[in-house]
């Protein structure tokens, strides 16, 4: 069953020095207990579309077009009120930083009852144990003990995992995670993902997943969506993306992962760096750095259906007989 | 191959002097003790000429405190470190300032260690003046070398550090440690902040720059990819020691100790899909509060109960390979 779908989103930022297209023409959609993989490198516009669903977006950026659709419902019809409602009930975030998310001078405890108690009228012992249990499935040993901490005398991969039991709380039928293993330590994020996955498969959670680590996203995601200067270049089931990209960005990126280099030897490398979005020439935004690139790529690709299950942003796109060439 | 560096039973704690308060309560009887964080602990490392060293760990770990000993800018508690065969600080002034040159560090965060209010070509060109370096000719060719070499455009050499791109400031730093002319580069998590597609670039660069200039890397990275790819041999630290060492491709074909194994283990890859993750328990514990005996020991899924009393000794496993558990001497 699809929970999360979002439709042809543009969100533009309007700044002095012009206009910036942070979200250009996204669609994609989550089932439940599915993640979706949301990959790209910085200022591919991945967080602004997560904060584009979340109803975040703060001046001089506006969706500009579009449709999220929760369960059916558009969330951008929405007015303020009604997303607050939604908000950390329906649907969640996790951010990479968990300090974004709790506040230093509360106890945890005090943390997240309030959260329970501002969508739900639940009484202060059944917040209590309803917090007790979250903590316990995100995998946090004495949980009695650390409702009564506060974030700063627990360690980092503690506090997301807080972050991440807040976030269950309500059981939103959305939790759109931004970066949140990025600043942790392999082992730690292990555990993380570990309790994650376990979750999502549990309580049939749609998970966003964003993040710059294909790597992550081959271990964790169902589907996986690139992103690149604001577009999905390229989409489909995480295998049979990482197994055959058509894309010559998402190719060139997973090349360019030191483990899949012979040893010592040169990477490969993608040519040049990410293109400013305020000064984006027409047409398909990886040009410049594509050796496949010919003067049709002067126009914007549109998305084709390569499969049934794959979408794609290339007019040259790499198949399966070129690549063993 | 002789050695380069070499760091000898390096131990180094952090701890902040009481203040008067503190000192007068603990005359008047309180229990007021100094907190010391034991970064390291009798860590030992040689460098060879020539080679690249991967020094690999989680966060605390003391990597980037034992890259900072090497390049001089911590000095030990106790320990002594040597360049070519003589201690260094045993050495008459001015060849001691001549083997502090040798060595240079390349930091995480260019930004960060790239002074904002001076422009490229004196942030590079500055050290070779100041320390009168032999650069063969007049400085400003010099800085247009270097910044070649690296792969900036010398037409941006009166440019400042924040009018350049994460990748570009990266080359920016490399130039600036190579300008005194080194043999030993400290590289601390050097491409840790960069994305994927330009992580490749600088990557093939410090490779390339190996080359060229013969230098001798201590490179330290969280990121295991990074250091396989990389480096001829493989240290790996947990919490202030080092647990084991080996040629790279021994390591990672057959690691040793449990801590590394489960370091291994966990690293995310394309090639793990959908896989089931098994993570260690528990958490890396405070180096101001460490475990007795094998410091891996709460975490391990051997632990016995000698793990928790002694520390375990250093041994060599098979050639070139130490690791410090034990198990090895079960059998």
């Amino acid at each position: 069953m699809t929970v999360l779908v979002v439709e042809n989103l543009k969100t533009s930022f309007f700044t002095k020095a012009g206009v910036v297209k942070a979200v250009d023409n996204v669609s994609f959609s989550v089932g439940a207990g599915k993640v979706l993989g949301l990959v790209g490198e910085s200022g591919s516009g991945k967080t602004v579309t997560a904060f584009s669903i979340m109803g975040l977006v703060d001046p001089p950026g506006r969706i500009v077009g579009g449709r999220v659709l929760l369960e059916g419902h558009n969330l951008l019809d929405c007015d303020d009120e009604a997303m607050r409602r939604l908000r950390g009930d329906r649907i969640a975030m996790i951010f990479q930083d968990p300090m974004m998310t709790l506040n230093p001078v509360l106890r945890i405890d005090t943390q997240m009852k309030e959260t329970l108690r501002a969508h739900r009228a639940v009484s202060r012992e059944k917040a209590h144990d309803l917090s007790r249990n979250a903590l316990g499935r995100v995998g946090i040993s004495s949980p009695d003990e650390r409702l009564k901490a506060y974030p700063h005398q627990l360690s980092g991969g503690m506090r997301q995992r807080v972050a991440i039991a807040i976030a269950l709380l309500n059981n939103p039928r959305v939790i759109i995670a931004d970066e949140p293993t990025t600043a942790l330590d392999v082992t730690i994020q292990a555990q993380i993902i570990f309790e994650v996955q376990k979750l999502a498969r549990e309580t049939g959670t749609a998970m966003v997943w964003i993040t710059h680590d294909l790597s992550v996203i081959a271990g964790l995601a169902d589907n996986v969506c690139v992103m690149y200067a604001g577009r999905i270049v390229e989409s489909g089931p995480t295998a049979d993306l990482l197994d055959h990209p058509m894309h010559p960005y998402t190719a060139g990126l997973i090349a360019s992962i030191p483990s899949r280099n012979p040893r010592g030897k040169p990477l490969a490398q993608i040519p040049g760096m990410t293109p400013s979005l305020l000064r984006l020439k027409p047409g398909c935004a990886f040009r410049d750095r594509c050796a496949r690139a010919d003067a049709a790529c002067g126009v914007a690709p549109d998305i084709t259906h390569p499969t049934t299950a794959r979408t794609l942003r290339c007019f040259h796109p790499i198949t399966a007989t070129a690549e063993t060439q | 191959m002789t050695a380069l560096l070499e760091l000898r039973h390096i131990t180094k704690n952090f701890s902040r002097p009481l203040d008067l308060a503190a000192k007068i309560a603990r005359l008047a009887g309180a229990d007021v003790r100094e907190i010391v964080v034991h970064a390291l602990d009798d860590v030992s490392l040689t460098i060879a000429e020539g080679e690249v060293i991967g020094l690999a760990g989680e966060s605390g770990c003391g990597k980037s405190t034992l890259g900072r000993i090497a390049a001089g800018i911590l000095t030990p508690t106790v320990g002594a470190r040597l360049w070519r065969g003589t201690e260094i600080n045993l050495l008459p002034m001015e060849q001691r300032r001549n083997a502090a040159l040798k060595i240079q560090m390349v930091f995480q965060d260019a930004f960060a260690s790239l002074n904002p209010r001076m422009r490229v070509a004196e942030i590079i060109g500055e050290a070779p003046h100041v320390h009168g370096i032999d650069i063969g000719g007049d400085l400003d060719t010099y800085v247009d070398q270097l910044m070649r070499k690296v792969g900036l455009d010398p037409s941006f050499r009166r440019r400042f550090p924040h009018q350049f791109s994460g990748g570009q400031r990266a080359r920016i730093g490399i130039a600036r440690a190579l300008a005194v002319k080194p043999e030993l580069l400290v590289c601390d998590e050097a491409v840790a902040a960069l994305d994927v597609s330009i992580q490749a670039q600088v990557l093939n660069l410090f490779m390339q720059l190996r080359a060229d200039f013969n230098l001798t890397y201590l490179f330290i990275s969280h990121d295991l990819g990074v250091v396989e790819h990389l480096s001829d041999r493989v240290v790996i630290m947990y919490l202030g020691r080092i647990v084991e060492t080996a040629p790279t491709l021994e390591l990672f074909r057959h690691a040793n100790h449990p801590y590394t194994q489960a370091l291994l283990a966990e690293v995310p890859t394309l090639e793990k899909r959908g896989h089931d993750f098994t993570p260690v328990t528990g958490e890396i514990p405070s180096p101001i509060d460490r475990p007795p005996g094998c410091h891996f020991n709460p975490r391990c899924p051997h632990t016995m109960e000698r793990c928790r009393i002694e520390k375990p000794a250093f041994r060599e496993i098979a050639p070139g390979h130490w690791s410090a558990c034990h198990l090895n001497d079960a059998h």
